[in-house]
C-alpha cells in the first residue's frame, strides 16, 4: 500500500522528492495544490478502492506522505 | 424598539459582555447552557433584525422556512435515492433567493429588494454546503435545532467567517475542557481587543480620515495621478483593517462562547504569490469556493475525462471560480473585471510555478527574491482592490 501511495504521489508531482522525506510538508511547500489533490483522490479511488469525497477532505490530515499513507491504510 | 448592527458601537459590546457572561461562567465550570444560548442568540438577532429593520426580520424568517424545507426534503430524498438532476435542482433552489437579491439593483425591481437582509450571502453559503455534503454522504443526519443554530449563529451572521456544519456541531454539542476553554477565552478576548485596534483605530484612520481626502484630490487631478496611487494604497489598507477587524470580533466572540469559528485572515500582505494570498485573505470564503466550486468542478472534468490537459482543466476551474466570485460581489463591470483579473493572475502564477519547478537550478532563490515576490504580490493585490473599489468607475465614467 505504501509503495502504491508513493507511486501515485511521485507521479502527480512529477518528482521523486516525496519518497525521500516522508514527513515533508506537501501543501505549505506548494508541492500539492487543489488540482493535485483531486488527481490524488481519483487515483486512490481507482488504484486502492478508497473513496474520499472532496467535502470530507481535511488538508491538515493529508499534508505529509506519512499522513497520507496512514490515512489510506486506515481506510483500505 | 431599538436596533443595533453587530459590533458597530461600544453599547453593542457592553450588551455582548452582559449577555455572554452566564455562558462564560457555565463554560468555566464545563457546562453549556443550551437553552440560555438559544434565548440570547434570539435576543441578539432581534437587536439586529428588529426595530426599524423589521422588514429584514420578516425576510429572514421567510427565507429560513424555505431553506429549511429544502434541506430536510433533500436529506429525506437522499436517504433512498441519489439523482444528479435532483441535486442540481436543490442547489439552484438554495441559491435562488440570493440570486434574486443580487439581480434587484441591476433591473431595479424595487419590490424585490424586500427579500434582502443582512448576511443573506453567508447563510446561503452554509445552506449550499449542507446540500453538497448531503449529496456526498458526509452528512447523513441533521439535527433541526443544530441546523438552526449553525445557520443563525449570531456572532458570524452578518459577514462570516463561514464555518462548516460538522465542525460547528462538534463544538456546539459539548463544552470544551476547562483548561482548553481558558485558553480559548484568553485568545477570544485578545482577538476582540485586536479588533478594536483594527476597526476603530486603523480602519478609522485609513477609511474615515484619509480616504475622503485622497479621493477628493484624485478626482480633482483627474485621470492617472499620484493621488490615484495614494487612493489605491489607502483603500487597500482600509479594506483589510475594516474586514479583518470585523472578523476578529466574530471569531473572538465565538471563542468566548466555546465555538472555534475558523480564522478569516492570516497576514495576507506577506503572501509570496497570488495563490498564497488567497490562502491568507478572506480564507473561509476562498476555501468555500475552493472546496465547493473549484475542486468539485475539476473532479467532475477529470472523472468524465471532459478535458485532456490538466493545465486547461485547472484554468477552466480558476476562471469559473473567480467569475462566480466576481458576480457574487455584484453585477457591475468592476466586480466582474476584478474576478477575471484574479483568475488571470492565478493562471500566470501557476505557469510561473511550473516554469520554476523545471528550472530549479537556474533560478535564484534568496532573501532578495523573496522580498521582491512579496512586494510584487502586494501590488498586484492592491491594484485588484482599486478595481474592486469602483473608484475607477467614478473617476472615468461618471
Amino acid at each position: 500500500m505504501k509503495e502504491t501511495v508513493l507511486d501515485i504521489l511521485a507521479n502527480i508531482t512529477g518528482d521523486d522528492e516525496v519518497r525521500e522525506d516522508l514527513d515533508m510538508e506537501l501543501y505549505e511547500s506548494g508541492i500539492l495544490d487543489s488540482m493535485a489533490t483531486v488527481e490524488m483522490l481519483l487515483e486512490l479511488q481507482m488504484q486502492c478502492g478508497i473513496e474520499v469525497p472532496v467535502s470530507d477532505f481535511e488538508r491538515t490530515e493529508w499534508d505529509t506522505p506519512n499522513k497520507i499513507i496512514a490515512k489510506v491504510e486506515s481506510m483500505g | 424598539m431599538i436596533n443595533m448592527q453587530p459590533y458597530q458601537n461600544p453599547t453593542y459590546f457592553l450588551y455582548l459582555l452582559v449577555g455572554l457572561l452566564p455562558i462564560m461562567i457555565g463554560l468555566l465550570y464545563g457546562r453549556r447552557f443550551k437553552v440560555y444560548e438559544t434565548i440570547i442568540s434570539f435576543v441578539f438577532l432581534v437587536l439586529t433584525f428588529g426595530g426599524d429593520k423589521w422588514m429584514q426580520g420578516v425576510s429572514i424568517i421567510g427565507y429560513l422556512i424555505c431553506e429549511l424545507i429544502l434541506i430536510f426534503a433533500y436529506l429525506h430524498y437522499r436517504k433512498s435515492k441519489n439523482s444528479t438532476g435532483v441535486f442540481i435542482g436543490a442547489v439552484v433552489l438554495a441559491i435562488l433567493p440570493l440570486v434574486l437579491v443580487k439581480l434587484t439593483p441591476f433591473f431595479a425591481w424595487q419590490h424585490l429588494s424586500l427579500f434582502g437582509f443582512l448576511g443573506i450571502s453567508y447563510i446561503t453559503f452554509k445552506v449550499v454546503q449542507i446540500v453538497m455534503e448531503i449529496r456526498d454522504g458526509t452528512i447523513k443526519e441533521l439535527d433541526f435545532k443544530g441546523v438552526l443554530h449553525f445557520l443563525l449563529f449570531f456572532p458570524t451572521i452578518s459577514s462570516g467567517p463561514i464555518d462548516r456544519y460538522r465542525r460547528f456541531i462538534r463544538d456546539y454539542d459539548q463544552a470544551p475542557k476547562q483548561e482548553k476553554y481558558l485558553k480559548l477565552l484568553g485568545k477570544g478576548v485578545f482577538y476582540i481587543f485586536l479588533g478594536f485596534l483594527y476597526k476603530f483605530v486603523l480602519a478609522y484612520l485609513f477609511g474615515v480620515v484619509m480616504l475622503p481626502y485622497v479621493s477628493k484630490m484624485a478626482l480633482a487631478s483627474g485621470g492617472i495621478s499620484k493621488w490615484l496611487v495614494a487612493y489605491m494604497y489607502v483603500y487597500a489598507m482600509d479594506l483589510f483593517f475594516d474586514f479583518a477587524g470585523y472578523s476578529l470580533f466574530a471569531v473572538g466572540t465565538s471563542y468566548v462562547m466555546g465555538i472555534e469559528t475558523p480564522m478569516n485572515f492570516n497576514k495576507p500582505f506577506i503572501a509570496h504569490n497570488i495563490k498564497d494570498f488567497w490562502n491568507r485573505w478572506h480564507m473561509t470564503l476562498s476555501f468555500w469556493f475552493r472546496d465547493f466550486i473549484y475542486m468539485r468542478l475539476v473532479f467532475f472534468m477529470m472523472k468524465k475525462k471532459l478535458v485532456k490537459s490538466r493545465i486547461t482543466m485547472a484554468n477552466i476551474g480558476y476562471l469559473t471560480l473567480f467569475l462566480i466570485m466576481g458576480l457574487w460581489h455584484g453585477l457591475t463591470w468592476y466586480y466582474i473585471v476584478y474576478g477575471f483579473y484574479h483568475a488571470f493572475a492565478i493562471i500566470i502564477c501557476d505557469a510561473w510555478l511550473r516554469f520554476k519547478k523545471k528550472h530549479k537550478k537556474q533560478i535564484p532563490s534568496n532573501k532578495f527574491t523573496e522580498i521582491f515576490a512579496i512586494v510584487l504580490t502586494f501590488h498586484v493585490v492592491c491594484f485588484s482592490f482599486l478595481i474592486f473599489s469602483g473608484f475607477l468607475d467614478t473617476l472615468f465614467f461618471r
